[in-house]
């Protein structure tokens, strides 16, 4: 696990004083921070907080009113959810989003969408191209049915699958997009202890084998602090605090964001 | 075709070729196979009064096909089809019409053309309706594609030079192609009857079609389609461009529509404005629900089944008494027809949701791993 503060390699986020409220309601207010290549890079808070808010203007849902996000230097703002995703962005949802009705497979392959070319007179035909491509795609998403381990369940609907289950399609999904930055929206919410430390373990090969950096937002603070290379902390819109995990633990406005009590309970509350 | 599994192992395939092909056990190949056959022999072994029934079954079926993947597949709720096929009808009719006859005619008598043209100018109607349904959702949408009901009846009732008027109606585009009239019966002189080649055109160009659909069900497209219906901020978020994918879809739909509203009145040879109404419309939304959606066989046997219910009611006076087949007594089959209709529906979406299709699902299951029951 990376130390301190360090970011490896170049910057692929760029999250610069990000202003976005709903008429009077503040959810993000001035937070900015940046992801390193190959960075897991968590964001925690109290509910309400705008932890999703934040991942909402990251894949254009919301458009904040002032701010600055850029991807490899591009930037994000004004452009609608299926031009972010071509430039690399994936995400996971907090509330499984998956296409209930189609298979496993079916699934991974619409997150292939943007990289298969052919038109709809190919697809009408299928010959040629269309079959090709598909075949070739094929191919891809079995490596992420092999990674993930999703083999018996490949061709049932997802609809059908334990919730756990679920979660795993939903972060293959993602990954079938090759994405250059991965967001995962409380992607143990709701796990029991194996589940979660599957899904641990699948997050730290996705960071260490496929080199995907990835923004995590997460409530389990155990599984945060074990895995996170560098964390952010947001309250009521507004950043309290970025640092390592170390680092944020011994924060006394953390400690004040979380228990709302004073800064010198800061040793015996930190979390484990 | 090759069959690329071996016996008794129907679910082993060695690439993923063999796994992804459109028959892809050989259970399938020789099913199909099978109804192949049998549908092109049909001809020869039934009377032609079922025949017509049958063939109008299967172009029902091709316009079926298109409210299907538009409103089974990408999910958007479509109560204008019977515009589209309407708008199909009149292309042909005026495309292949007489140029010096009393309606709109352009002479072009070589079927191809003015079939591929009624698809095409329905599909542009389709592809200028569909921006509508980037702005509205589920019963919104319904509501303003039941306008187009109402507009094109309009149209086809005012323009006299197009439609002929209500009432009066206009003669319908006469299929022939290499010299072969279909509408002309050749029975009395040992040829094929009207009926015969009919149905003939009808199961060809139906193939084609079903092919088709379930190529574009099963590629980019379809899976586009199926996350817009599913989950649509998802599908954006996929990198599926929603509006460029429900114009395709209202597109293809409406081309569907208008090839079978070009073939829709071969058999009878005339055809009155009044036919496009609402009620047409909701026949095929009752083929899709009856048949299955989302489903391309299931969409076939619903279109059977309907084209053949005013004949199954026909025949019940013989086993039900109290029925009568005289409009003037009650209650007769042509009210039994129309309550059957609503009864189908109704009991479909409470017991069947997945239509003809889902009990063929079933009884497939069953036998599969009969005798033990699951």
């Amino acid at each position: 696990m990376s130390t301190a503060g360090s970011i490896a390699g170049s910057t692929v986020l760029e999250f610069e004083d990000v202003h976005l409220s709903f008429g009077a309601v503040k959810a993000v207010n001035g937070v900015g921070f940046t992801v390193g290549a190959d960075e897991l890079f968590a964001v925690i808070g109290p509910n309400g907080a705008g932890k999703t808010s934040i991942f909402n203007v990251l894949s254009g849902v919301y458009r904040p009113q002032q701010g600055r996000v850029r991807l490899h230097g591009t930037s994000l703002l004004g452009k609608r959810p299926p031009a972010i995703a071509r430039l690399g962005m994936a995400r996971t949802f907090q509330n499984i989003e998956l296409f209930a009705n189609l298979t496993v497979l079916d699934n991974l392959m619409l997150g292939r969408h943007q990289h298969i070319g052919y038109g709809t007179f190919a697809a009408l035909a299928w010959v040629g191209r269309a079959r090709n491509e598909e075949l070739r795609h094929r191919r891809r998403v079995e490596e992420i049915v092999d990674f993930l381990e999703l083999e018996q369940w490949r061709k049932l609907p997802v609809g059908l699958l334990p919730y756990g289950v679920q979660k795993r399609v939903e972060l293959g999904r993602a990954l079938a997009m090759e994405p250059r930055l991965l967001l995962l929206d409380e992607p143990v919410a709701g796990m029991n202890l194996e589940e979660t430390e599957d899904m641990a373990r699948y997050i730290l090969d996705i960071r260490d084998e496929l080199r995907i950096p990835m923004i995590m937002v997460e409530h389990d603070m155990g599984l945060v602090m074990d895995i996170a290379d560098r964390i952010l902390v947001v309250d009521f819109g507004t950043p309290v605090a970025t640092g390592t995990p170390a680092e944020v633990q011994r924060d006394p406005a953390v400690i004040r964001a979380y228990l709302g009590g004073a800064a010198e309970v800061a040793g015996e509350q930190a979390p484990a | 075709m090759t069959i690329g599994t071996p016996w008794g192992r129907p679910e082993l395939y060695t690439d993923y070729k063999q796994d992804m092909a459109l028959l892809n056990t050989r259970a399938k190949t020789l099913g199909v196979a099978a109804i192949l056959v049998v549908a092109a022999l049909l001809p020869l072994l039934v009377a032609d009064d079922l025949l017509v029934i049958l063939g109008g079954g299967l172009v029902l079926a091709i316009g079926a096909l298109g409210l299907n993947l538009v409103t089974g597949y990408a999910g958007q709720v479509s109560l204008g089809h019977a515009f589209f096929v309407g708008v199909g009808a009149y292309t042909a009719a005026v495309m292949a019409g007489d140029p010096d006859g009393r309606y709109l005619g352009l002479g072009i008598d070589f079927m191809p053309l003015w079939l591929l043209g009624a698809g095409l100018i329905a599909a542009l109607f389709g592809a200028l309706v569909a921006p509508l349904a980037t702005r509205l959702r589920g019963l919104y949408l319904a509501i303003v594609t039941l306008g187009l009901v109402f507009i094109g009846q309009y149209l086809f009732f005012e323009w006299n030079d197009l439609s002929g008027g209500p009432q009066v109606g206009r003669e319908a585009a006469k299929p022939e192609l290499f010299g072969i009239e279909f509408t002309v019966d050749n029975g009395f002189k040992g040829g094929w009857t009207e009926e015969q080649k009919l149905f003939w055109l009808f199961l060809a160009v139906l193939v084609i079609a079903a092919v088709a659909a379930r190529n574009v069900a099963r590629s980019r497209i379809g899976r586009a389609f199926a996350a817009i219906r599913d989950r649509d901020v998802a599908a954006g978020v996929m990198g599926v461009n929603l509006t460029h994918y429900k114009v395709i879809a209202f597109t293809l739909s409406s081309f569907y529509a208008g090839v079978a509203g070009a073939l829709m009145y071969s058999a009878s040879g005339h055809f009155t404005p009044e036919s496009f109404s609402l009620l047409m419309s909701v026949q095929f939304i009752a083929i899709v629900l009856i048949g299955g959606v989302a489903t391309v066989s299931g969409t076939i046997m619903g279109a059977l089944l309907i084209a053949l219910l005013p004949r199954i009611a026909g025949e019940l006076p013989a086993f039900v008494p109290f029925l009568s087949s005289s409009a003037s007594e009650h209650p007769n089959v042509f009210e039994f027809e129309q309550v059957m209709y609503g009864v189908l529906i109704v009991a479909f979406l409470l017991f069947e949701p997945r239509g003809l299709f889902g009990i063929w699902h079933r009884v497939r299951t069953y036998w599969k791993s009969f005798p033990f029951s699951y």
